[in-house]
Parts: C-alpha cells; sequence; structure tokens
C-alpha cells in the first residue's frame, strides 16, 4: 500500500514538470500552429542557467526567476526574428526549429559539459514529511502543489483575463481577431515568450528531482509529444491529464518494468490513438 | 510537374552510367566509400521523398525502418551467419512490417499529429535498441558486420566490389520508385497531396493508398539501411535516433520534396558537407543545426525550387 502510494506522488510530481512543458507546447501550437520541437531546449537550458544563477546568488527563487525569464527573452528573439517569417509553413517551421535544437544542445554542451549536474533543493523543502508514518521528500509536495497552482493560474488566465480573451480570439481565428483590432502579432511574441518561460521553469523546478543533463532536451520532447497526443493539442485541460498520465505511467514503468519502460507510456498512447486520434481533449 | 524530353533524358541517363562505370577505377578508396554513402543516403532521402513530397506525410520518424532493417540485418549475418540473399530480405520484411504497424497508428492523423506520432514512435523503437542490451549491445551496437556473402566463400570484401553491389540495388531502387511516382498509382498519391477531400470525393480509397505509400517508403528505407550496415560494418542506436530522421528530412528539403533526384542530391551535399565538417571541428552538430536553420530561411523549397524561380526570373515575366 505504502509503496503505491509514494510512487503513485513520484508520478505525479513528475507529471506536474511534464505539465509545464506540455502546456507551453499546446499553447503555442493552439495560436501559431507550430510544433515547437526547441521545447525540450527550452527546458534543458532553463535548467542550465538557472544553475548557473543558483552557484552565483545562492538564491533558488532567483534561479528559478532568472532562468526562466532568459528563456523566455530566448523566445522572444527566436519568435521575433525567425519563426515569423515562417509563419504556417509547417515544413520549413520543422526544420528550423529541429536546427535550433540541434545548435542548442551543442552551446550547451559547449559550456556546461557532458557531465550530469545536480541542482541542489531550496533550503525550505530539504526536509521529509511524515504523513501518517510515510516519509516522504517535502521538494516532490511542493512541486505537486506549484503544478496544481500554476494549472489554476493559467486556466483563470485563459478563461477569466482580457489577454485570455484575446488568445482564444486568436486560437479559434487569427484574421477575424486581426480585423477586430486585436494586436495578434503581439500575442504570438507574448505566448511563444511564454511558453518558453514555463518549459524554462519546469526545467529549474526539475533540476533537484531529475538532474540537468545533456540529452534531456531529446527526451523531455518526446514525453512532451506524448503528453500532447494523449491530452489533445491546444488543450491545457488535456496537457494537465496527460500530463499526469505520462508522469504515473513512465514512474510505475520504471518501478515495475524497467526493462520495458518506455512500453508503458506507448502502449496506453497507441490505445488512445486508436480510439480518438486527436487526443482525449483535442479538436477537430 | 515540368516534363523532361526523352532524348535528353536518356543522355543523362548514359552520361550518369557512364560516370559510375568510370568512377571506382579513378576515385582513391576513400573517396569511393564517400560515393558509395551518398548513394545509400540518396536511397533513403528518395524513400522519404515518397512519402514527403509525394503524399503530403511529413514524417519525422523515417529513420525507425532504416535502423531496424539494418539491425536484423546485421544481428542475422553476425549471429546466424546468414548471407546476403537471406539477411537483406529479412530486414526489408522487419522494415516492411513496422512500417505497416506504425502506419496503422499514424495513418489516423495528418499534419503535426502525424509529424509527432511518427517520430514518438521510431523512438521507441531507438529505446528497444538502446536498452535491450542482450540481443543489441545497447549503445556499443553491434560490431563487426561482415560484409555482405554472396555465397559459401565468396564476400564483397572489396570497396569496388561493394561499390557495384550497392550500385546495382540502389540503381534498381531509383528506377522503380520513379516508375512507382509516375504510375497512375503516383498520380494518385499527388492528388492525395494536393487535395484529400477532393480525391475522396472522387471515390478513391485515400487511407489506402496513403498506407501502401507508407509501407514503400518504409521498405526503401528498409534498404537503405541494410545496404549501410554492410557499408559501415556497424550497427548502433544512432541509426534509428530522430536526429537521423530530422537529418534524412533536410536532405528531401534541401534538394526540394517530390522530385525524387532533388532529395538524392541534397543527400549527396550533406553527406559531403557532414564529412568536410567534421573533419575541421567538433561542433559539427551545431554547425549542422545553422544548416537546417539556412535551408527552412532561405531555401524552404529546396534547390530545385532555387532553380526553378531562377529560370523564370530569366525567362521575364
Amino acid at each position: 500500500m505504502m509503496f503505491w502510494v509514494l510512487q503513485s506522488l513520484n508520478g505525479i510530481s513528475y507529471g506536474m514538470l511534464l505539465f509545464l512543458l506540455a502546456s507551453g507546447l499546446s499553447l503555442i501550437y493552439g495560436l501559431m500552429k507550430i510544433l515547437n520541437l526547441t521545447h525540450g531546449s527550452f527546458y534543458l537550458l532553463g535548467g542550465y542557467v538557472g544553475l548557473a544563477v543558483l552557484h552565483l546568488t545562492k538564491s533558488f527563487i532567483l534561479a528559478v526567476l532568472l532562468g526562466s525569464l532568459a528563456i523566455a527573452l530566448l523566445g522572444v528573439v527566436m519568435e521575433r526574428f525567425l519563426l515569423r517569417r515562417l509563419h504556417l509553413q509547417e515544413m520549413p517551421q520543422t526544420l528550423l526549429t529541429f536546427g535550433l535544437l540541434f545548435i542548442f544542445s551543442d552551446l550547451a554542451m559547449l559550456i556546461w559539459g557532458g557531465n550530469p549536474q545536480t541542482v541542489p533543493k531550496p533550503e525550505l523543502f530539504r526536509h521529509s514529511l511524515d504523513i501518517g508514518g510515510m516519509v516522504y521528500p517535502s521538494y516532490r509536495l511542493f512541486i505537486i502543489g506549484f503544478g496544481l497552482f500554476v494549472a489554476a493560474v493559467l486556466w483563470w488566465v485563459q478563461e477569466g483575463t482580457r489577454i485570455g480573451a484575446m488568445v482564444r480570439a486568436g486560437v479559434d481565428n487569427e484574421e477575424i481577431a486581426r480585423a477586430l483590432g486585436i494586436n495578434v502579432s503581439l500575442l504570438f511574441t507574448l505566448v511563444f515568450a511564454f511558453g518558453a518561460f514555463l518549459a524554462a521553469l519546469g526545467g529549474v523546478m526539475g533540476g533537484p528531482i531529475v538532474g540537468v543533463y545533456p540529452g534531456a532536451d531529446f527526451e523531455v520532447l518526446l514525453l512532451g509529444f506524448v503528453v500532447v497526443i494523449i491530452g489533445g493539442l491546444g488543450s491545457l485541460r488535456g496537457a494537465l491529464v496527460g500530463g499526469l498520465i505520462v508522469g504515473l505511467l513512465d514512474n510505475f514503468g520504471k518501478v515495475l518494468f524497467p526493462e520495458f519502460a518506455l512500453f508503458t507510456i506507448f502502449a496506453p498512447m497507441a490505445l488512445i490513438l486508436a480510439v480518438r486520434p486527436t487526443g482525449l481533449f483535442g479538436k477537430e | 510537374m515540368k516534363t523532361t524530353s526523352p532524348a535528353r533524358m536518356a543522355l543523362f541517363l548514359a552520361v550518369a552510367a557512364a560516370l559510375a562505370l568510370i568512377l571506382p577505377y579513378v576515385l582513391t578508396p576513400y573517396y569511393l566509400g564517400l560515393v558509395v554513402k551518398m548513394m545509400i543516403f540518396a536511397l533513403f532521402a528518395m524513400s522519404l521523398d515518397l512519402l514527403i513530397g509525394f503524399t503530403g506525410m511529413a514524417s519525422l520518424g523515417h529513420a525507425a525502418y532504416f535502423g531496424l532493417s539494418a539491425y536484423v540485418t546485421g544481428l542475422t549475418a553476425l549471429t546466424l551467419g546468414w548471407n546476403v540473399w537471406l539477411a537483406l530480405p529479412a530486414g526489408l520484411m522487419a522494415s516492411a512490417v513496422a512500417a505497416g504497424l506504425f502506419g496503422l497508428l499514424a495513418l489516423r492523423t495528418r499534419g503535426s499529429y502525424f509529424l509527432m506520432i511518427t517520430l514518438a514512435l521510431s523512438q521507441l523503437m531507438w529505446g528497444i535498441a538502446f536498452g535491450w542490451r542482450s540481443l543489441t549491445g545497447g549503445d556499443d551496437g553491434l560490431p563487426d558486420v561482415p560484409r555482405p556473402r554472396l555465397w559459401q566463400g565468396y564476400s564483397l570484401t572489396d570497396g569496388v566490389s561493394f561499390y557495384f553491389f550497392a550500385f546495382g540495388l540502389i540503381a534498381l531502387s531509383g528506377w522503380l520508385l520513379y516508375r512507382i511516382t509516375a504510375s497512375p498509382f503516383g498520380q494518385c498519391l499527388r492528388g492525395i497531396r494536393e487535395s484529400e477531400t477532393r480525391m475522396l470525393a472522387l471515390g478513391y480509397d485515400i487511407w489506402r493508398y496513403k498506407f501502401t505509400a507508407f509501407v514503400l517508403g518504409g521498405l526503401f528505407a528498409g534498404l537503405a539501411g541494410s545496404l549501410y550496415v554492410y557499408y559501415n560494418r556497424f550497427v548502433s542506436p544512432d541509426y534509428i535516433h530522430v536526429a537521423r530522421s530530422a537529418e534524412v528530412l533536410l536532405m528531401v528539403i534541401l534538394g526540394g520534396a517530390g522530385t525524387l533526384i532533388g532529395p538524392a542530391v541534397g543527400a549527396a551535399i550533406i553527406v559531403a558537407l557532414e564529412n568536410v565538417i567534421s573533419a575541421y571541428t567538433e561542433r559539427w552538430v551545431m554547425l549542422l543545426g545553422f544548416v537546417y536553420v539556412i535551408v527552412a530561411l532561405f531555401a524552404p523549397n529546396g534547390l530545385t525550387g532555387l532553380i526553378e524561380s531562377l529560370r523564370k526570373k530569366r525567362a521575364g515575366p
């Protein structure tokens, strides 16, 4: 019993990181119809920059903030100067984001080397909690809470604010949104930067649990894809539900069938594809 | 589609054939090996072009079939001692079956979903090659795969005979691909690329056409993979990695999707470029990344597209 509860919590906390990644992936696709292959790089670079800030300032909060903001800035530059030129051109976009994935991955290798690095936990969450006889690291519980908080904020922004309404209008019909006087061009930059911010946030926050290492960019990109395939592209709810499903499957797969860990993720993905090709909450 | 006159076509083929026959006797073994690598990747790129350029299915997991066939051919040759008449068809069979299974799933979707699913499925295959150490050697791969053995006591050990072996199979495949794309079946694929709904309204069973194209693409990619394992005498999970799928996509786009000859030229360029860059710097991954970016921004329609637009400019409005 204890085993199941603890492992479920592990899976849920990892699922929250995947949610941070996939929500940005989904948001960007929903508005701009870009399948952003550099999303895993945002996660990885966020982790590295956050770690560098942590070493300099010894402050976890600053590491999270500056790491994510730096990558958001990178997102602004990417959107303004590169992606903008390839609006709605699927193949060139794919090539471009793939090229950047290679460039960022090699750049990270050049700057931070090939050894995996660990991010120390923040002072406040270094202890373990005793819940009804179970000892569990508080940091993972914090991640779960934080993920739920971000989900709530995203939901509120999307449904309850003016900017959320503008994004929804842009998703539904870009041209009409432009005609209504919504600055869709600015919206594109904002949403892309925000997606990058969320991915980097996942990278820094996930650092103490999974570490920062070369190849993580490809790894989380793949998991992020599985999340949106299961949950549905462009759906916030899909990113959350998909993230939790993949997080749990990934964790239990690794614990119960280490040799076939990937199958525990892919078999359900194949099943959902067979039943609902656009994912649980996808439109079309 | 632009048409080439039969006379020009015949001349082109004659020159190409003569060149292919002379090459082994004028090039050093090193450069002959490089030419073989270019030809293998030309076939790989043409097989993906069948999906992207002719049918409009943008796959990001095409290395799955290339790598699977390479593994099956390499493993059966290495552990069971199968000769090329058994090991090569075994690889092709495996890649065709895999393409069929993956096609059943991936073809339920289109566009970005298709891209993601083909990528995810190929990474599943990569994960198996990486994780199943006892069979595949994991990260270390399978070294010392023998050169193709035609019959007992005769293997294609020297560079020139292997060149002719590879050239023969690749030229045959190129011709088959050309015939496939020029046939009524190929016209249907183009129709699907332009408008699925129109083809559906005309009464075509588009799923069957797409599925056939998908399996054929996997089959020819598999042949390229098996030839590559014989060429390299080595196979590792890198053969299946998404980086290789991206590389072959770059070759197709750089050359010009939908032309067969374009992707073949694109493959030769990328192989040559990698060879040059990796000889001078360790940062070739980054430089290759810049090649992707440059192609995406400045030549999204490929070299054939560039030539076409230049020709139009010269002809005047």
